[in-house]
């Protein structure tokens, strides 16, 4: 296989081709052959370039330069300074544009984009634009150079581990199903991205979906699987659809089915979409869903490696993993640990939400710390705020307090300061949140999606919401941190899967790290961040008030009264704490106690 | 019982789904999704009839109908509202968004309206946390929502 160095488009859209864009194309062509470049630089026809307004239009690889209004007599000129010489010819390049995702900015300082280099650049619904992007470079090279244990080796030296948040090294798990003997084997991709506030693998499907194509091709090769799988959450429409059109056009280009590339290797894969249901991203629970079954995790071992879907050898990774593989391929395994802390290689995406600037999707290399995510990344706290507290890893992650900020980022040290890597969901709290109100909230989600089947999780996670609710709504006892405190440490240990055992988390770290928030709220009936409705008293501070009565038109209940032109007051036995009062005072008049 | 539900024939929704996915026994979760899409959830009749076209014990379809939350067994209204309930969007004040439904529809989460007009339903993160706090009516998506717009957006549909 040849390898260009140079890619250039030719837009084949009859409003180009009718102002000349083939005979552009033949010159180009010819001029390039006449040079002696024909085996470095290559001449593609494709729809779609521009808007076709400044035909004929050109695009030139990898520099992405976007040529208008050409005329054939410029040919030679252009040919000679770009391929030649390698100069970019200003006057015939068109106007920059900007069309980013709408989570997805420029990239800030500190941000190394790997798997997100392609989204919101290129057209995700057309194979050729991801093709132009060194698409499918990687799984050609792998076919035509490299034997199915090469290729494991070399994602074992890159040092990749599994993005779904467990970080297994994937190239260990390849080898495991590899070596698993068996007639039919399995590949699975995990894009079940349940966690709230964690969207990095919708943003790939939907923006690359043929990196994580390629990406399960290249796996399949490995592991010498025959079927694939794409189990993709059903709250995601678009991205079920761009995959399912990537797949077709992998197909029609002869990347899926039989004998690919000319090879003796087959592959296919389809995409199955879930039913609502957050267990289903725990990898057993996974298998059961795709064969139609309730998703309940099982007991392993048996790994899916050994034991997977319909019983046989099944290798699973997310999104993000396979998507990295290409660009492992393309430039080496050196290249990608060359990012990233001593056992954490290559970049990582997250969805970065809550209380900062700058929310949305990043991509950042390991070994960043906290502190950088947040203030430098995501621009700081929302309206002059202070940081509280920043969980990671999603609604099984722990509360990082402003202590750990400088903390860098990898999966060790998560999990050591009590929080986990996760998929990759980030909410940064501000001082206004309460501790005990997010660990209550966060053991809700927790609790309704325990899929029931074990009873630490099922009945342990129940208890700990009770009494978070009691200690929310005032009636704390003497003894809940300490019941709390044993609980966490049973359903960590006892629960099947990684649901129940991640459960605690939230409550560990808060309390580890915010314990005097839980203690004002048991022995002191108080909640220091002013949340917890049943803790807190609104009242009119006298001086203040100017008896607008804004305050009281407005309460639902009723609860406040004075004359006008006087300070009105509110009745506490009558309030419900709804807050109305304090939102529409002009006078700043109504404390919160 | 009767074979009409939101006016379409239960045994043929049912057939046309099961022969969409050639009645495979792995097929059953975008089975059934299908005929919840259909007939607005996975009546009774409908159960009976999947379970024989597929020859797959009616305990074991209903197990599947029932851990899903795409799929309801309860008859839902003519609008399925569904509230993210996440914690991006609570950080960005869904509560307030979800105190404004609950008044503006008087309804319970999981209930549906006495003239069967709305559902109300939590839902698990839809992946659009950048415009939270979220909620999707039908299959229409709202974002940045403040509790003032709940009543506006409700009064778009019939």
């Amino acid at each position: 296989m040849t390898y260009f160095r140079s890619h250039i488009l030719v837009c084949n859209d009859p409003v180009c081709t009718n102002k000349g864009s083939m005979e552009i194309m033949q010159a180009l062509i010819d001029e390039i052959s006449s040079k002696g470049l024909q085996d470095e630089v290559q001449v593609l026809d494709t729809p779609r370039i521009g808007n076709c307004e400044n035909g004929p239009e050109i695009l030139v690889y990898p520099e992405g330069l976007h040529y208008i209004n050409l005329k054939k007599d410029q040919i030679p000129f252009l040919v000679e300074e770009q391929f030649l010489k390698g100069r970019p010819i200003p006057d015939f390049l068109a106007p920059p544009k900007k069309e980013q995702a709408q989570e997805l900015g420029e990239p800030t300082a500190k941000e190394v984009r790997v798997v997100l280099r392609n989204c919101g650049k290129i057209d995700p619904q057309n194979i050729e634009e991801y093709i132009a992007e060194d698409g499918y470079q990687a799984l050609a090279k792998v076919l035509s150079e490299s034997t199915p244990d090469e290729v494991i080796d070399t994602v074992r030296r890159s040092g990749l581990r599994g993005r779904g948040g467990a970080g297994f090294p994937t190239g260990l798990k390849w080898s495991l199903t590899r070596d698993t003997v068996s007639n039919t084997k399995f590949l699975v991709c995990n894009a079940d991205e349940g966690d709230p506030g964690a969207f990095m693998n919708r943003s790939v499907l939907e923006g690359d979906p043929h990196s994580v194509v390629e990406g399960m091709i290249i796996a399949a090769y490995a592991i010498g699987a025959t079927q694939g799988y794409i189990y993709c959450r059903a709250e995601y429409p678009i991205a079920v659809r761009t995959l399912n059109i990537a797949i077709e056009q992998a197909r029609a280009y002869g990347l899926l089915g039989e004998h690919i590339m000319g090879t003796d290797f087959s592959f296919d894969m389809e995409v199955r979409k879930g039913a609502g249901a957050f267990v289903c991203g725990e990898e057993t629970a996974l298998i059961k869903s795709i064969e139609g079954k309730r998703g309940e995790p099982r007991p392993r071992p048996p790994f899916p490696s050994v034991k997977g879907l319909f019983g046989k050898p099944t290798n699973i990774n997310n999104v993000e993993s396979y998507a990295n593989v290409p660009q492992i391929i393309l430039r080496g395994p050196e290249w990608f640990s060359s990012m990233g802390t001593e056992k954490s290689k290559g970049t990582k995406t997250f969805a970065l939400a809550g209380d900062v600037n700058r929310t949305g999707l990043i991509e950042v290399p390991f070994g960043i710390t906290l502190r950088e995510i947040v203030f430098d990344v995501g621009g700081g706290i929302k309206n002059g705020h202070e940081f509280k507290a920043i969980q990671t890893g999603g609604p099984m992650g722990g509360c990082l307090p402003t202590a750990d900020l400088d903390l860098e980022v990898d999966y060790e040290k998560l999990t050591q300061a009590g929080s986990i890597m996760g998929s990759g969901g980030m909410v940064v709290m501000d001082d206004e949140t309460c501790m005990v109100d997010i660990a209550r909230f966060f053991m809700d989600f927790i609790q309704d999606e325990s899929c029931g089947k074990c009873v630490p999780c099922r009945v342990g996670t129940r208890r700990m919401l009770e009494i978070l609710t009691r200690i929310c709504n005032g009636e704390g006892r003497d003894g809940d941190i300490e019941l709390l405190e044993e609980l966490c440490v049973e359903i960590k240990q006892d629960s099947l899967c990684g649901l129940g055992q991640g459960a605690p988390n939230v409550i560990v770290s808060t309390l580890k790290n915010f314990r005097d928030e839980y203690e004002a709220h048991i022995y002191k009936k108080e909640c220091p961040a002013k949340v917890c409705r049943a803790l807190i008293q609104y009242e009119i501070q006298a001086d203040k008030c100017v008896g607008c009565t804004a305050c009281a038109r407005n309460c639902p209940v009723d609860a406040i009264s004075g004359e006008a032109k006087k300070p009105h007051s509110i009745n506490p036995d009558t309030c419900i704490r709804c807050g109305i009062c304090k939102n529409v005072c002009n006078y700043d008049a109504i404390l919160v106690k | 019982m009767s074979n009409n539900n939101n006016g379409r024939d239960v045994i043929k929704t049912v057939n046309a789904a099961v022969g969409e996915f050639h009645a495979k026994q792995e097929e059953l979760i975008p089975i059934l999704m299908k005929v919840n899409q259909e007939l607005g959830y996975i009546p009774n009749d409908a159960l009976e009839q999947i379970s024989e076209a597929m020859h797959i014990p009616q305990s074991r379809v209903y197990s599947v109908a029932s851990f899903y939350h795409m799929i309801s067994t309860k008859p839902t209204g003519r609008h399925v509202i569904k509230f993210c309930e996440s914690a991006p969007c609570h950080v960005a004040g869904g509560k307030a968004v979800w105190d404004a439904l609950l008044e503006e529809l008087q309804i319970k989460p999981g209930e549906t309206s006495p003239d069967g007009k709305w559902t109300l339903k939590t839902t698990s993160c839809l992946g659009v946390c950048a415009v939270g706090p979220v909620m999707m009516v039908d299959d229409d998506i709202y974002g940045n929502l403040k509790p003032d717009q709940v009543q506006e957006i409700l009064e778009r549909y019939e």
